[in-house]
């Protein structure tokens, strides 16, 4: 059973440090990819997704620190592995695109230098890794290879700078892509190629995905299983269709609702997102909820699995 | 009577409830930067110490004593005396109020001058802008030392002299900053509003943007006077500065030269110390100003 | 556009500024001082009066004085020192290549001290190396070099014969012969390692001081900048494909980080002309600082106005290599 999973973490804790206090970004995150899988995880901004990715590779830096929690991939714990060790699971087991593509490249180096340094990270020498470089660029869908690895991020679009970004992350072949909002700063047109190109290595080279959105929209197109989260904790876990069909937290519930739809007034959850140094206490949704019992203000729901693969922390099934 | 005047103040806080948030955060800031706070407490001493100069020098600082000539720091003379018998911590004293009036007029000139000239170039744009980056291009061309040296000795020496020499070629960095400040500003919505009921250029350059520039319009003159005293320091130990018997820091250090070989060495020393600690002291001021106004404009 | 185009334009730009260097001179020459005879040549009697009036055209109409000006500069003319009773041209000639010696040593050692005194300052933000390096750096602006000098030449020389004193070379040790007025250059040529060895122990008191001066501002830049592009999503992305940390930090912030350190460079190199200035007479090195100090002094006029024309153009040349290189680095102010 444990070893089925690609991807395990168990009750995952990430802190910052601020001026203003001690920001409780994940307060015990649970979550698991399986192998050629691609999960959805799914929240407003600010509810902790990328902070969970980053912890997963372990990119939080100070003021932030991963203070509780299991993160097992492939049978290791990474939270327990030496830097060293950790930087050789990054770009070789597990890679990620983000948000602005055009911002996560380097300005001063040459796209293909940057892709070109991925490879040779991997002791490959240099003239294979430019070859691999060149012909990686070409099978993303970019015309005339050649000239974009010698071109600057700045002369690229962002769907290009995109899909270079993601021939950057599977050159290696990883088993777990983890991609952060990548086609949010994209043109929807743009983005329907970019959701190709994820898509695509899942069946070609076996890579699971990991697939952080806001949009549901997007979410519902090509992911196997979605995770909903909300201010540092995941609400409900289950497969695309158990979701979309039997939502069970009222925050699923919520937020298919208000998917815009013609004919119908626009829904909005009312509340505000809570401020996370001092978030409410028992269930953080609690203030937000249609349907809050007494005792949601007072202690943080279980998560519960009320069908097969279908998980859900709400005191409504407890 | 009492009444209004509570109403009026509370009326006037919740009016301006921003701006007062905004001064808080500032003392705020301020207070957590040793470096700020030093600073300040050095600039407040230099300015108490030049403004109550007659009370704190013991001696006269003009009074000539041949026979006292460069006598050691003692208890009676704190700084030792010079090739004349002048009281070297009397001098020091007077001296920080050439420097002391030199940074502010200076300062506030060139400020005055090269803010508006900036504002002006960034606002029209065009030719006027063309023209007059490249005047300040062509001031950029030149230290400001080499420059000033050249325009106090096209004028002749003094202390009005070098004041006017030290502001001409201090005025370009205010303009190249209240330019890039006002391009910023000139875009934003609320200038369009301002426009667009009818505010003229004038209204809309003095009143609006003006007020935005200011913050670090203000930080660089801290910094700024700093180099001034440096500056006509330096003026002063070439000889273009004020004249004898005049107290002149820079042209104490001048005098004093001759002495150390001979090991009188506290005659330049002093005068080059209270340099020292009087540009550190802007320096830090405004290195702190700097800092706070950052993290303000950051949130 | 490639590099070389822009080069070619950036040499325009500066052609452009000289010229308004000589408009300057030329405002501060002839129309500035109340009596521009007078400031040439105090108390001059009368057949001296006509002579430089002529000879400037100091009686002619604005323009023509702008064109004999400029007649008189293309022929390297630039009238004669007071004080030395040669050609100001000449002078200048003499003594510029000690300047250009002393600032570019300091330069060195300015940027040597102060970039890694920045990156360990942004590296180890706000503990005590930051605190400790960032006092050192505000100190070192604020200090009048020429007193430090005359500190330090105090301590290391007259009290504790450390340092050489004041001077090029030893008394003891002959100059090579001149052939390109560079004493380094001039003292290798001629096989004179020893003069060459002790030129540069000469040079290192003043460098030193010089170079603190200027590592100020390197080192604030450098923290600056580099605690800029630590935050930058770049800097994310390469830890993310697995890069050794040092290849993140020397491939990827510092390149990015050094490049408006390279400006900062530019500027520091003017500084360090200005504390030339100041530093040669208190160091004893014969150049342009000592030079024009001096005839500030005694009212030489000329020789005030030539030191500040050239050394004017000196800056300007240092700025432009700066703008090339930092060209060559950024690819986007090429592309931009």
């Amino acid at each position: 059973m444990k070893n089925k999973e690609l991807l395990n973490v168990k009750n995952l804790i990430t802190r910052f440090h601020t001026y203003r206090g001690v920001v409780k970004a994940l307060e015990g995150v649970n979550l698991t990819v399986g192998r050629k899988e691609i999960v959805g995880l799914v929240g407003e901004t600010g509810s902790g997704k990328s902070v969970t990715a980053l912890s997963i590779l372990r990119l939080i830096d100070p003021p932030g620190e991963i203070v509780d929690g299991e993160v097992i991939f492939d049978g290791r714990d990474l939270l327990k592995l030496s830097d060293e060790e950790m930087r050789r699971v990054r770009g070789k087991e597990i890679s990620m695109i983000f948000q602005e593509p055009t911002l996560a490249l380097n300005p001063v180096l040459t796209v293909g230098f940057q892709l070109q340094e991925a490879i040779e990270t991997q002791n490959i020498p240099k003239e294979e890794a430019i070859k691999l470089a060149v012909d990686l660029l070409g099978r993303v869908g970019l015309p005339d290879p050649e000239r974009i690895f010698k071109s600057y991020s700045h002369e690229l679009s962002g769907g290009m700078a995109q899909r270079a970004m993601i021939a950057m992350a599977l050159a290696m072949k990883p088993k777990l892509l983890i991609a952060d909002e990548p086609t949010s700063s994209l043109d929807v047109t743009i983005e329907a190629q970019i959701l190709e190109l994820i898509e695509k290595p899942v069946e070609d080279i076996g890579v699971s995905v990991l697939y952080i959105t806001h949009d549901l929209g997007v979410a519902a197109e090509i992911c196997d299983k979605i995770a909903v989260m909300y201010t540092g904790d995941i609400v409900e876990f289950g497969d695309i269709f158990s979701i979309f069909e039997e939502p069970l937290h009222p925050y699923t519930k919520g937020l298919l609702n208000a998917v815009p739809k013609l004919g119908r007034d626009l829904y909005t959850i009312r509340g505000e997102v809570p401020d996370l140094v001092n978030p409410p206490s028992g269930c953080r949704f609690h203030p937000r909820c249609l349907q809050a019992l007494d005792i949601c203000s007072r202690e943080k729901p279980q998560t519960v699995e009320v069908k097969k693969g279908h998980f859900v922390a709400c005191h409504l099934y407890n | 009577m009492k009444y209004k005047t509570q109403k009026f103040f509370n009326e006037w806080t919740k009016e301006h409830k921003y701006q007062i948030e905004d001064i808080k955060l500032i003392l705020h800031l301020w207070r957590r930067s040793p470096l700020s706070v030093i600073g300040s407490i050095i600039v407040l001493a230099l300015i108490s110490i030049a403004l109550l100069a007659p009370y704190l020098a013991p001696h006269d600082p003009f009074e000539v004593n041949v026979p006292n000539q460069l006598l050691p720091p003692s208890s009676e003379y704190i700084f030792g005396t010079d090739k004349v018998g002048r009281d070297i911590l009397s001098r020091v004293i007077y001296g920080s109020r050439i420097s002391l009036m030199i940074a502010i007029m200076v300062v506030l000139v060139s400020s005055l001058i090269g803010a508006v000239a900036g504002l002006i170039s960034g606002y029209f744009g065009g030719k006027i802008d063309e023209a007059i980056m490249r005047i300040t291009d062509i001031f950029f061309a030149f230290p400001r030392l080499i420059l000033a040296m050249a325009v106090a000795a096209a004028l002749g020496r003094g202390i009005t002299n070098t004041m006017l020499a030290i502001a001409f070629v201090s005025w370009p960095i205010y303009a190249r900053l209240s330019r890039a400040g006002t391009l910023q500003i000139k875009n934003e919505v609320y200038i369009e509003a301002a426009k667009s009921i009818g505010a003229g250029h004038i209204r809309v350059m003095f009143l609006h943007i003006l007020p935005m520039i200011i913050p670090f319009t203000l930080v660089q003159a801290t910094l700024d006077m700093g180099g001034v005293i440096l500056t006509a320091a330096g003026l002063g130990f070439i000889g273009l500065g004020a004249q004898p018997p005049s107290s002149e820091w820079g042209a104490m250090i001048s005098l004093g030269r001759q002495y150390v070989a001979t090991g009188q060495w506290w005659v330049a020393t002093f005068p080059g110390l209270a340099i020292l600690i009087t540009a550190l002291g802007f320096n830090l001021l405004g290195d702190g100003l700097r800092d706070i106004f950052d993290v303000r404009m950051r949130r | 556009m490639d590099l070389r185009t822009y080069t070619a334009r950036r040499l325009a730009l500066m052609v452009f500024v000289f010229f308004g260097i000589l408009v300057i001179s030329f405002v501060l020459i002839y129309i500035v001082p109340g009596d521009p005879v007078g400031a040439i040549y105090p108390q001059a009697p009368p057949y001296m009066i006509e002579k430089i009036t002529r000879e400037w055209g100091f009686d002619r109409p604005l323009h023509e004085q702008f064109l004999s000006y400029l007649w008189k500069l293309l022929h390297g003319d630039f009238g004669k020192s007071l004080l030395t009773n040669r050609p100001v041209m000449q002078d200048l000639i003499t003594f510029f290549p000690t300047t250009i010696e002393l600032a570019t040593f300091a330069t060195i050692l300015a940027v040597a001290m102060g970039i890694p005194l920045g990156m360990i300052s942004a590296l180890k933000k706000d503990k005590i190396p930051d605190h400790i390096a960032r006092i050192f750096a505000i100190s070192g602006v604020s200090m009048p070099v020429y007193w430090l000098g005359l500190l330090m030449l105090t301590v290391f020389y007259y009290q504790l014969r450390l340092m050489p004193g004041p001077g090029q070379l030893d008394p003891y040790i002959k100059y090579p012969p001149t052939v390109t007025g560079f004493l380094l250059i001039d003292s290798l040529i001629a096989g004179r390692i020893d003069a060459f060895l002790n030129y540069i122990h000469h040079l290192i008191m003043p460098s030193f001081i010089l170079g603190l001066f200027g590592a100020a501002g390197i080192a604030r830049m450098t923290r600056s900048s580099m605690l800029e592009v630590l935050r930058k999503e770049y800097v994310r992305t390469a830890r993310a494909k697995g890069l050794r940390e040092r290849i993140v930090i020397i491939r990827h912030v510092l390149r990015n980080a050094l490049i408006p350190t390279v400006t900062v460079i530019g500027v520091t190199y003017g500084m360090l002309l200005e504390g030339a200035v100041l530093t040669e007479t208190v160091f004893g090195l014969p150049g342009l600082g000592q030079y024009a100090t001096r005839a500030a002094i005694h009212l030489d006029f000329l020789a005030v106005m030539g030191s500040t024309l050239l050394i004017a153009i000196i800056y300007s040349f240092a700025n432009l290599i700066v703008d090339v290189v930092y060209a060559y680095l950024d690819p986007r102010i090429r592309y931009g």
